[in-house]
C-alpha cells in the first residue's frame, strides 16, 4: 500500500500536471506570435490565384474560425481546446478535406509508435551495453577506436544522417527502397507483409538506432568509468569474482539506473528525432503526415499532431516510471 | 602558448581546430564571391565538378562552392544568435533557480520542465508556420534561442546547487561578500566549462533544427543556409538525377562543422575541468 501512496499517486499527479502545462503552452505559444492562421490560409488561397469576393472571404473566415476552434474569447477558445483534447477530435484536416485529423492520426500513429518503441529500446540497450563494456575496458585500443568513431557520429543531426544513409543504401548500393511504402486498405498479416514492413522500416530504424545508440554509448562509457573506480568493484576484483560477473552485475547494473532516468528525460527529443527521420524516408508515420500538413499549411493537423505527441511522450514517461521499481530495488523495498 | 600546446596534444582538439579554421576560411571567402549569391542563373546549370567550378553547379544556375560558403556563413549566424541568446536565458534561469531555491526555483524549473516535455521540434514548427515569411536569419536565430534554453538551464542549476553546498560558499558569505559578487566571482568561473559545452551543444542543435525547418519550407528559402541548400537540392530531385555534388555538399559540410565543433568542445571542456586534466596526465 505504501508503494501506491509514496510512488504511484505522486507519479500520476505529475503526469496530469505535465499534460496540463504542455497543452496549455501549446495553446498560448502560437497565440503569442500575433499571427492569425485563418488569414494565413486565405492569403495562401489568394496567392494560388483564385479570386475571392469579399463576402466569400467573410464566410470563409467564419467557417475557418469554427473549424480551427478560434471563435469566441480567449477563455472560450481555451475551454474549447480542452474539449477537443478529451474527445480527441481536432476538426477536419485541411489538406485531405474533410477527413478528420483524428482519422488521419489513427492511421499513421501506430507506425510511428512501432518505430519509436523498437528503435528507442534497441538504441538504448545496444548503446548502454557497448558503452558499458567500452567503459570498463577504456584502456584497450579497440575501445579507443570505437570511441573515436562514436565521436564522429554523435553530433550529426537526424536529418543529415538520414539523408546520408538514404544516399548510401538506397541510391549507391540499391539494397533498400528509398521510401514510399503504401498503407494497404486492409492489413493482411502474413509473412510477405511482415517482410515488406521490415524492408521499408529498416533504414529509418538503422538511422535512429545508430544515432541514439551513439549518445547512450558516450553517457554510459563515462558512467562506467566512474563506477569502475568505486570501492565495491575493487573489492569484488580483489575477492576474485569473475570479470564477466563484475561487468554485468556490479558495474552495468549500477550504471544503468541513471540511464533509465535519462531515457525518461530524453524521450521528447527522441520522439522529435523519429518524426524527422520519418520525413527523410517517407515512412508512413506521423512525421510524414506532419511534413504534408506543414507544406500545405494545415494548422489543425499540426496542432493535432503536437497534442497527440505530448500525450504519447508523457504516457511513455509514465510507463517507464512505473517500471522503474523493477530495476531499482531501493524503491521496491521502501 | 603553453595552453595551446597542451590542447594540441589531444587529437580531438587538433582535428576540430584545423577543420574549424578551414570552415572559417570558407566563411571569409563568401565575401569575395564573383556574383550575388542570392541570384539565380549566374552560371551554366547542372555541371559536374570541374576546374572552373570546383564543386560543380546546381539546377538553379549557381556555383555550388560559392553557395556553400554563403550557406555556412548564414547557418553560423543563426546558430550563434541562438547559442548566445539562449545561453543568457539559461545562465540567468539556472543561477537564479539554483541560488534562490524555494518557490522561485520551482516556478522556473516548472517552466523549463514544461518546455522539455513538449516535443520542442513540433512547437517550433507550429510557431514557424505562423511566422513563415518573417523568418530571416536573425529571426530564425531568435526563435531557436527562445526555445533552446530549458535543458541547459537545468544543467547549470544543478551545478549551482552543488556549488552552494560547498564550504567556500559559507566562507565567502561569512567574510562579508555579497551574494552577487559571490555568484559572479566564485560560481561563474567554475561553471564556465559547463556553459561552454552547453553552448556548443546548442549550436549543434540549432544547426540541425534550422535544417529541418528549411526542409519543411518554414524559413526564407531564398537565403542560402545549410538547410535551404539541402532543401533546394531535394526539391530538384538531385538524388534521383545523380547530382551528387549538389546534395552531398551541405550534408558533408554540416557533418564536418558539427564534428569539428564537438571535438573542439569536448577537449576544451575536459581541459578546463581540473579533475579530467589530472586523468589526462595519467594519474589515477
Amino acid at each position: 500500500m505504501r508503494f501506491f501512496r509514496d510512488y504511484l499517486i505522486p507519479r500520476l499527479i505529475q503526469y496530469i500536471v505535465v499534460i496540463f502545462c504542455g497543452i496549455t503552452a501549446v495553446f498560448f505559444i502560437p497565440r503569442m506570435t500575433g499571427q492569425d492562421p485563418v488569414l494565413e490560409i486565405i492569403a495562401q488561397i489568394q496567392s494560388q490565384g483564385s479570386q475571392l469576393d469579399p463576402t466569400a472571404v467573410k464566410s470563409l473566415m467564419v467557417t475557418l474560425k469554427e473549424l480551427y476552434g478560434l471563435e469566441g474569447t480567449l477563455f472560450e477558445q481555451y475551454i474549447n481546446m480542452w474539449k477537443r483534447v478529451f474527445t480527441l477530435d481536432f476538426g477536419p484536416s485541411f489538406f485531405q478535406f474533410p477527413t478528420p485529423v483524428a482519422d488521419l492520426l489513427r492511421t499513421y500513429l501506430p507506425w510511428t509508435i512501432g518505430l519509436f518503441v523498437t528503435s528507442t529500446l534497441l538504441a538504448w540497450a545496444l548503446g548502454n551495453i557497448l558503452g558499458g563494456i567500452a567503459g570498463y575496458f577504456s584502456h584497450k585500443n579497440w575501445s579507443k577506436i570505437l570511441d573515436a568513431i562514436i565521436m564522429v557520429i554523435r553530433p550529426v543531426p537526424h536529418y543529415i544522417f538520414g539523408v546520408l544513409v538514404l544516399i548510401l543504401f538506397a541510391f549507391v548500393w540499391q539494397l533498400f527502397p528509398a521510401g514510399g511504402m503504401m498503407l494497404g486498405r486492409r492489413m493482411v498479416v502474413n509473412f510477405k507483409f511482415i517482410l515488406t514492413i521490415l524492408r521499408y522500416s529498416f533504414l529509418p530504424a538503422l538511422t535512429l538506432v545508430i544515432l541514439g545508440g551513439a549518445s547512450w554509448f558516450q553517457q554510459m562509457k563515462l558512467l562506467v568509468q566512474n563506477v569502475k573506480r568505486e570501492d565495491f568493484v575493487q573489492y569484488a576484483q580483489t575477492g576474485g569474482v569473475k570479470e564477466k560477473l563484475i561487468i554485468s552485475r556490479y558495474v552495468l547494473r549500477n550504471a544503468m539506473l541513471p540511464q533509465i532516468t535519462q531515457l525518461a528525460l530524453a524521450l521528447g527529443q527522441v520522439f522529435s528525432g523519429v518524426l524527422i527521420v520519418e520525413m527523410v524516408f517517407s515512412y508512413p508515420g506521423v512525421g510524414l503526415l506532419l511534413y504534408r500538413g506543414v507544406t500545405r499549411g494545415d494548422y489543425n493537423l499540426v496542432m493535432g499532431i503536437t497534442i497527440l505527441s505530448i500525450l504519447t511522450i508523457t504516457t511513455s514517461v509514465l510507463i517507464l516510471d512505473l517500471f522503474y521499481p523493477l530495476f531499482d530495488p531501493r524503491i521496491r523495498h521502501r | 602558448m603553453g595552453i595551446l600546446k597542451d590542447l594540441f596534444k589531444d587529437y580531438r582538439f587538433a582535428v576540430g581546430f584545423i577543420l574549424l579554421c578551414l570552415l572559417f576560411f570558407l566563411v571569409i571567402a563568401s565575401f569575395f564571391s564573383p556574383y550575388d549569391l542570392i541570384k539565380w542563373l549566374q552560371v551554366p546549370r547542372d555541371k559536374a565538378p570541374s576546374r572552373s567550378h570546383l564543386l560543380g553547379t546546381n539546377s538553379k544556375g549557381q556555383d555550388v562552392f560559392w553557395e556553400a560558403t554563403f550557406a555556412i556563413r548564414n547557418s553560423l549566424i543563426i546558430a550563434l544568435i541562438s547559442g548566445f541568446i539562449s545561453r543568457i536565458i539559461a545562465i540567468l534561469v539556472g543561477f537564479v533557480a539554483g541560488y534562490k531555491g524555494g518557490i522561485t526555483d520551482r516556478i522556473l524549473m516548472g517552466i523549463s520542465d514544461g518546455l522539455l516535455v513538449i516535443p520542442l521540434f513540433l512547437v517550433l514548427v507550429l510557431v514557424a508556420m505562423l511566422l513563415r515569411e518573417a523568418l530571416t536569419l536573425v529571426n530564425t536565430g531568435l526563435l531557436l534561442a527562445f526555445f533552446g534554453w530549458a535543458w541547459d538551464a537545468r544543467t547549470i542549476r544543478s551545478q549551482v546547487l552543488s556549488l552552494r553546498e560547498r564550504e567556500f560558499t559559507q566562507t565567502s558569505l561569512l567574510s562579508g561578500n555579497g551574494t552577487l559578487s559571490l555568484v559572479i566571482k566564485e560560481y561563474f568561473p567554475l561553471t564556465i566549462p559547463l556553459i561552454f559545452s552547453t553552448l556548443i551543444n546548442n549550436i549543434a542543435w540549432a544547426i540541425g533544427m534550422e535544417i529541418v525547418l528549411a526542409i519543411l519550407g518554414l524559413v526564407r528559402l531564398d537565403i542560402p543556409t545549410l538547410g535551404t541548400t539541402l532543401q533546394w537540392a531535394i526539391t530538384y530531385q538531385s538524388m534521383l538525377l545523380g547530382h551528387w555534388w549538389w546534395i552531398l555538399t551541405p550534408v558533408v559540410l554540416t557533418i564536418v562543422l558539427l564534428v569539428a565543433l564537438y571535438g573542439f568542445s569536448v577537449s576544451v571542456s575536459e581541459y578546463l575541468d581540473p579533475r579530467m586534466r589530472i586523468q589526462r596526465i595519467g594519474a589515477k
